[in-house]
């Protein structure tokens, strides 16, 4: 009986061609839109998870600690203890890496590790002649950092072979030099350490991410070592490894075995990521309220119908069509437009996708790009249609249901 | 008349005691106070009697799409006021075919269409249910317009149509409240020979509310009501 269902709402939805199509209009919409944010909050955040996965890698070893399972518990007033917290918070930090060696050769077991980067980190001032600039110092053995980074990519002027060939060689963030009106070959000085170290840079970086772009230097790691004076110990490791998104078990199988800190992307990104995820969520919201709104105005029109549709439904009553059967035509015609809305709204959300990723558009804040960066994401349209569905079916069901319990032979009565 | 058997056959519809109130604005209205009367397949039988006496309601009754509070109606045997949903509308569909004075064709649909829908719903396939409309339309002189849509056919094509599509299942009950209260003298002319021709051509029980006492004595029987009751058992 389905297919005969089917046709009566074909043949319903196609002779109200106005009321359906606002009503598709706003499905279409709501879906386009809903694509075209959830592309862009997530482009964005895709854009950082790779920018920072390529500038921080995976994976950070830092301080040896002793006491691995320190337990809190908080006592409320009445002497019931009411949280009880596991954490490191007790535990005794020595800081940085003391015995790199041996560390590096316990992380080379794990089978999942790509790449190991010894890393010391500091700060200083570095000094063009004319301006100055507060920095953070990364000292690091440039082909090991490859391995665990996109830096080459990175480096827009000179290269990583200056630095690889030249121990007083420096890379330079953009935006640093951006201040300090720096070019490859230029010289500097960084001030702040045991002594002043002469240094010429080899070339200029830019992550995208402008907190790293506006203070980062990377240069070798024993000319570090010595400006610092810190002939050993106190470094730490970026580490990468195949799949980026298994960190997190990794990360605490590492920490249990070397007895270091060992924390992944996903929780020493966690304020960034979790502000992606809120902004993802909101706009997935708010544009919602587009397709709930349409679906208020399908509920409106489908109400509307019912009551105009009364005597086509006594009628189809008294030749035999069950409740299931009459409720069948609404829901088909909730159905059919709720097709047509997420077939068109996901050609009209890709191509209003397409042509945005097609703007050019510099921005320069939290990140820098030139042109507008979206996901492609197939779980945007899934979840489009899914809401949809959601407020579509709602608004047709509960007409049809009222369709249902229409009693013929009052209709008929009244009609007479 | 607990006997049914009288003339040979049964009867095709058997009404004992039937009785249905509606309560309005708190006062309790008693449409019918008790009807019986039994009708033959090939028979007319005319209902007729002043407005409110109850007609359209045991009507409706018949046609199971109410229950009645007392009585039993009987169809082909079986007793149907108190039976499932299911078992009354499939009933309708098979056995029962409902004429009204409202056409109540679906605009939306052709005049062929329309008359397909109760074949379909028994389960015809699309085409073979819209030959049987083409054919049926024929006969009631609508050949041409079978392509029309409902509501672009004068009233008493449309009701030739409605006729039509009560017709589409051969049912064995025709119910037709005031089938030519709207149409002219040579409409309802029309309209009253098709309805005793198909009930004698295809042994239909044809039950005929009309204010027209012409065509009620022309009838095979004619049942007189008058408050909720059939007058001749008044008399009687
Ligand atoms: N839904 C209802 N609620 C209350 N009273 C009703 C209802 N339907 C019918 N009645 C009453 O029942 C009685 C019989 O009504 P019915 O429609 O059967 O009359 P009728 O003989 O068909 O009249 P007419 O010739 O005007 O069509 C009337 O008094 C009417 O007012
Ligand atoms: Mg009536």
């Amino acid at each position: 009986m389905n297919s005969l269902s089917l046709k009566l709402a074909l043949r319903f939805v196609f002779a109200r061609k106005r009321a359906m199509s606002m009503s598709l209009l706003g499905i279409v919409f709501g879906i386009a839109f809903f694509v075209v944010t959830q592309a862009q909050t997530s482009g964005f955040e895709v854009f950082f998870i790779r920018t920072i996965l390529g500038t921080n890698g995976s994976i950070r070893v830092s301080d040896r600690f002793q006491d691995l399972d320190g337990t809190v518990s908080k006592v409320s007033k009445d002497g019931s203890a009411r949280f009880i917290f596991r954490s490191r918070e007790n535990a005794r930090y020595v800081e940085g890496i003391e015995y790199p060696q041996i560390v590096r050769q316990a992380l080379e077991d794990f089978p999942q590790v790509s790449g190991i980067s010894e890393i010391l980190e500091g700060t200083a001032v570095l000094d063009s002649g004319s301006r100055k600039h507060v920095v953070q110092v990364h000292g690091l053995r440039i082909k090991d950092h490859l391995m665990v980074s996109d830096l080459e990519n990175q480096v827009i002027h000179g290269s990583v072979e200056r630095l690889a060939s030249d121990r007083s060689g420096v890379l330079v963030g953009s935006r640093i030099a951006e201040r300090l009106r720096l070019e490859p070959g230029d010289r500097v000085t960084l001030i702040g350490g045991t002594e002043n170290e002469q240094l010429r840079v080899s070339g200029i970086f830019e992550t995208g991410v402008s907190q790293i772009d506006k203070n980062r230097l990377y240069l070798d790691l024993s000319t570090l070592r010595s400006f610092l004076g810190k002939p050993f110990g106190g470094s730490v490791f970026q580490v990468s490894v195949k799949d980026p998104d298994a960190v997190a078990g990794i990360a605490a199988q590492m920490q249990e075995t070397i007895g270091h800190r060992v924390v992944g992307w996903q929780e020493r990104e966690k304020v960034w990521l979790e502000v992606f995820k809120a902004l993802r969520v909101s706009s997935a919201i708010t544009v919602s309220s587009i397709l709930l709104l349409s679906g208020l105005g399908m509920f409106n029109v489908f109400a509307i119908m019912v009551i105009e549709k009364s005597r086509d439904v006594a009628i189809l009553r008294s030749m035999g069509f069950t409740p299931r059967d009459v409720s069948a035509v609404f829901l088909w015609q909730g159905g059919i437009v709720l097709f047509a809305g997420i077939l068109l709204g996901s050609a009209l959300g890709f191509l209003t996708t397409y042509g945005i990723s097609r703007i050019p558009l510099r921005i320069r804040g939290i990140f820098s790009t030139d042109s507008f960066v979206v996901n492609w994401d197939l779980s945007h349209y899934l979840w489009a249609a899914l809401i949809s569905t959601l407020f579509v079916g709602v608004a047709s069901w509960i007409p049809a249901r009222r369709a249902a319990r229409i009693e013929p032979a009052k209709i008929i009565r009244e009609t007479l | 008349m607990s006997t049914p058997s009288q003339a040979g056959s049964d009867p095709l519809l058997l009404v004992e005691g039937l009785k249905h109130s509606f309560t309005e604005a708190g006062e309790r209205v008693r449409a019918l106070r008790g009807v019986s009367f039994e009708a033959r397949g090939g028979q007319v039988t005319a209902i007729s009697g002043p407005s409110g006496c109850g007609k359209s309601t045991l009507l409706y009754l018949l046609g199971l799409l109410d229950r009645p509070e007392a009585g039993e109606i009987f169809l082909g045997g079986r007793p149907m006021a108190q039976a499932d949903d299911d078992s009354r509308t499939a009933l309708r569909n098979e056995s029962i075919g409902f004429v009204f004075q409202f056409h109540f064709l679906i605009k939306e649909l052709t005049a062929r269409e329309n008359v397909a829908l109760p074949l379909r719903k028994a389960g015809s396939g699309e085409e073979k249910a819209l030959e049987q409309a083409d054919r049926l339309l024929g006969q009631l002189g609508l050949g041409e317009k079978t392509e029309r849509f409902a509501n672009k056919l004068s009233g008493g094509e449309q009701q030739r149509v409605a006729i039509a599509r009560a017709l589409a299942n051969s049912p064995s009950l025709l119910l037709a409240d005031e089938p030519t209260g709207n149409l002219d003298s040579e409409n309802s002319e029309k309209v009253f020979q098709l309805l005793l021709r198909f009930a004698r051509e295809r042994e239909i029980a044809v039950l005929l509310v009309t204010h027209n006492p012409d065509l009620a004595e022309r009838c095979d029987q004619c049942l007189p009501m008058r408050d909720g009751l059939i007058a001749l058992d008044l008399e009687s």
